[in-house]
């Protein structure tokens, strides 16, 4: 008999419809992955039963673990699809969709929030222009290796899967969002906006409500250490606490605020 | 002001969007995916520019000729010039914008070798330069958006353009993915930067959105389409079942060697081989480049040792990529990326065992047919209108999707710097293009039917209930051409091909429509996508067979010259009466007169 694979899929037609789990047997090949698998299902949209169904979607692009497209639960574990090999996955695989954001079909989830909390974090560098005005500050191997460790974010949504504080309705902005504020805190030029930045996670729904489980951390398919980020940018509120307390205390002809 | 309609999001469509907020105008963005999840996060070993910082007398001319030389004498001259002379420029841009190069013990850039050059030029960022810059735009562009002056409309599909009377590009026709609404946006131009049609080909190392769907659709629109046949396959990708994943130049950059057993049919685990009876077959063809000459020459070599000779590991079409000599802490800091996901996709450690690699589908340096403006000394008039223009008037195409740049081959780290200079040119031209346009609207029926005629198409191919199922016809395409259109070609072969695609055409009108639900519909927008890859495909075999020469990464066994009388021309293929036709135009050859192509 043929070898094959035993998936068990969390399935939802539209955005307002009720779950349900479908069950699918497919033929097994070398080097295969979840992607593989979902493409067997459009290949022949039969599932176990032997009834035809509408073919599984989910989102993917770049099958290399470098997009950020193909976040599911694979066996109750938040991971990105592509990277997950089937001959390391016991069966039947169960397949889910992130379950902290909202459900368009299917696997499809709309990671929308994430985007937009980095625009409130305003996770970019300030730049003056794209006109060429000569190289930035010059940066130490070290350093520029460190910032590469959190500029690797794809904002797949793992971390914000596996947060005990983080959900659809919490105020919480997330482990991601505040690794990427803290990140361009890091560099010379991305420094001197610090503040403004750092006010943006200050408050409720700011870096105060990590729980630090540290499941970010673990749960991230790149390692990023984003307890780390968030610590430092939890010291960081503090002194901008102070830094705020002393300006408001400052009287107009020292030059503070009217 | 005026309001610009930019198409995907990947290097070149974000640099297009940030340079035309910046100049005060509004853009629409439109991607299927998030742009964060855009396909230029798959380049990764660098991108290039002449800065010449260790001392080798490197210089944006040297890096013109490199490039015009990679691609046989076929890229365009003064384009090239212009880009080459910016490189610099735009890797400090990225700099300032934060992207964390590589850098040396001084704290300047960092810069590694790569293929087609003898010099140090190629900057990067870990294993994964494309991700990093194209984060560093998603940022900025992120900042635009913020501030209002860009509307970014992902989770759409573009499907064509709108044309008025005069046949001018008035606009967009896109498709949203979810709810499957049709609508047209009006824009002063539209520049489509929506990359390349890597999906045509089976397991290629593209992503999943690079169907060339809207390319192929402004294609069969009327614009011309330039040297289809050109298509590059990357000598190293990793084995996979769902897509052949790409291992990085930057491997034999940082002094990874090609080999295989010397002995035919030698089948010992490789560290058992002795160095010996390793044949660097590279190295000992190509003393001066070694392992870093242009691709299309390694993959051609691969294929004649594992295929030719029969000398590939197994017996098929693989041979070792091997970088157990380089000590681990080096590799780990300059290549840990790439190594990380070779060992996550085939469970083998790469610091340990050499990697087996092969030839996989990669990149097209062929696209839509874009115009240049260039003055007596060579550079490009930044200013024209025509730059970066098809020829449909109002419609621009930049990126991988454009085919000026990179000839019959293109040079390794110089596909991240063509998206991010055309996205640089074009912006002032479509402002010049835009000063000039007539006033007022166009007319409301051409949107009016535009957006009709794909509504209705959508609905016919809903409810397309035949035998075929739209998923293995695509695999079926995609097999052919990789078995018939790509590293070896042959022009008996090709003419079946053609046939095999006309049926696969015919074979079209038979596919079912397999969900059957109004919603996140996928094989809907699917079946469309794949009758515009047909069209593609038949655009690429035809370039193939007319062209009877071999240039770059089109090779011909029976005729294995390149042949400058007949074939120094861009091969431009026209949609006539539902089926490609194919010109020839004159290349400007003003700055290099063609030479021989040797790396020896």
């Amino acid at each position: 008999m043929p070898k094959t694979i035993e998936l068990r899929i969390l399935r939802q037609d539209g955005e307002d419809s009720a779950p349900y789990w479908d069950e699918f047997s497919i033929p097994w090949s070398e080097n295969m992955n979840v992607i593989g698998c979902l493409m067997e299902i459009q290949l022949n949209p039969v599932n176990k039963a032997g009834k035809k169904i509408n073919p599984v979607v989910w989102e993917s692009n770049c099958l290399e673990e470098v997009c950020g497209a193909c976040s599911m639960v694979i066996n109750g574990k938040p991971r990105q699809a592509c990277s997950s090999l089937v001959d390391r996955l016991a069966q039947p695989i169960r397949i889910q969709p992130l379950g902290k954001f909202r459900v368009v079909r299917d696997l499809v989830v709309d990671r929308s929030p994430m985007f937009k909390a980095l625009a409130k974090v305003k996770a970019w560098m300030p730049i003056d222009g794209t006109y060429d005005m000569g190289p930035g500050p010059k940066i130490s191997a070290e350093d520029a290796e460190r910032m590469y460790t959190f500029a690797r974010c794809m904002t797949c949504g793992c971390c914000m899967e596996a947060c005990p504080q983080y959900n659809a309705d919490s105020e919480f902005i997330g482990p991601a969002p505040l690794g990427q504020a803290n990140l361009f805190n890091m560099h010379g030029s991305g420094a001197m906006s610090k503040s403004e930045r750092v006010q943006t996670v200050m408050g409720k729904g700011g870096v105060a409500d990590c729980g630090k489980s540290q499941n970010c951390s673990k749960a991230c398919p790149k390692e990023i250490p984003l307890t780390e980020a968030i610590a430092e940018l939890s010291a960081e509120t503090t002194k901008q606490l102070v830094k705020d307390m002393l300006a408001k205390g400052t009287p107009r002809s020292f030059g503070g605020p009217a | 002001m005026s309001k610009f309609i930019v198409v995907g999001g990947g290097l070149a469509g974000l640099m297009a969007t940030i340079k035309l907020a910046e100049t005060g105008h509004d853009v629409l963005l439109f991607s299927i995916v998030p742009v964060k999840r855009s396909h230029s996060v798959c380049a990764q070993g660098g991108i290039n520019a002449a800065v010449n910082i260790k001392g080798e007398d490197d210089s944006p001319d040297i890096h013109t000729f490199d490039t015009i030389k990679g691609g046989d004498f076929l890229a365009e001259q003064p384009p090239v010039k212009e880009m080459c002379y910016a490189a610099p420029g735009i890797i400090y841009m990225f700099d300032r914008m934060g992207v964390a190069f590589s850098r040396t013990p001084e704290g300047n850039l960092d810069f590694r070798r790569f293929g087609g050059t003898l010099h140090h030029r190629t900057a990067f960022a870990g294993a994964t330069t494309g991700q990093q810059l194209l984060y560093a735009l998603d940022e900025q562009v992120r900042r635009w958006e913020a501030e209002g002056r860009v509307k970014k409309f992902e989770g759409w599909e573009a499907l064509s353009v709108v044309r008025d009377d005069a046949g001018a590009c008035r606009g967009l026709c896109a498709v949203h993915l979810s709810s499957l609404r049709v609508q047209t946006f009006p824009g002063d131009a539209v520049i489509l930067a929506s990359g390349g049609p890597g999906q045509i080909y089976r397991q290629s190392t593209h992503s999943m959105v690079n169907t060339g769907s809207i390319i192929s659709s402004v294609f069969q629109q009327g614009a011309a389409y330039g040297n289809p046949e050109m298509i590059q396959i990357h000598p190293t990708a990793i084995p996979g079942n769902d897509k052949l994943r790409l291992m990085s130049e930057s491997a034999r950059g940082e002094g990874g060697r090609i080999w295989a057993p010397r002995r035919k049919g030698d089948n010992r685990p490789p560290k058992e081989i002795p160095e010996a009876e390793r044949w660097y077959f590279l190295e000992e063809k190509y003393p001066r480049f070694k392992n870093l000459v242009p691709r299309d020459v390694a993959s051609r070599e691969i294929f004649h040792a594992a295929v030719d000779l029969g000398m590939g590991v197994g017996g098929g079409m693989m041979v070792y990529l091997d970088v157990t000599h380089i000590d681990k802490a080096t590799l780990n800091r300059k290549l840990g990326g790439i190594l990380e996901i070779y060992e996550k996709f085939t469970g083998e450690d790469p610091r340990e065992v050499p990697m087996k690699i092969f030839p996989a589908m990669h990149y097209s340096m062929g696209g839509l047919w874009v115009d240049y403006e260039a003055k007596g000394d060579g550079f490009l008039n930044r200013q024209s209108p025509r730059n970066q223009a098809t020829s449909i008037p109002g419609l621009y195409a930049i990126g991988e999707c454009d085919y000026q740049y990179h000839g019959a081959n293109r040079l390794g780290a110089n596909s991240l710097l063509s998206c991010v200079f055309s996205g640089q040119l074009v912006a002032p031209a479509v402002a010049s293009y835009a000063r000039n346009l007539a006033a007022g609207e166009a007319p409301s029926a051409a949107f009016e039917g535009e957006r009709k005629r794909w509504e209705d198409r959508l609905t016919s191919i809903g409810s397309m209930r035949g035998k075929e199922n739209p998923y293995a016809l695509h695999r079926e395409l995609g097999l052919l051409m990789v078995n018939d259109v790509s590293i070896v070609r042959d022009n008996t072969r090709l003419k079946a091909a053609l046939g095999r695609i006309a049926e696969f055409r015919e074979r079209w009108n038979q596919v079912s429509c397999v969900d059957e639900s109004h919603w996140y519909n996928h094989p809907k927008l699917f079946i469309n996508q794949l009758y515009n890859m047909l069209v593609t495909a038949e655009a690429i075999t035809l370039g193939a067979l007319e062209r009877d020469e071999s240039r770059g990464a089109h090779y011909k066994p029976a005729f294995p010259n390149r042949d400058d009388s007949k074939y120094m021309k861009t091969t431009l293929a026209h949609w006539d009466g539902g089926r490609v036709k194919l010109s020839f135009k004159d290349i400007d050859t003003s700055l290099f007169k063609p030479v021989a192509r040797k790396y020896d």
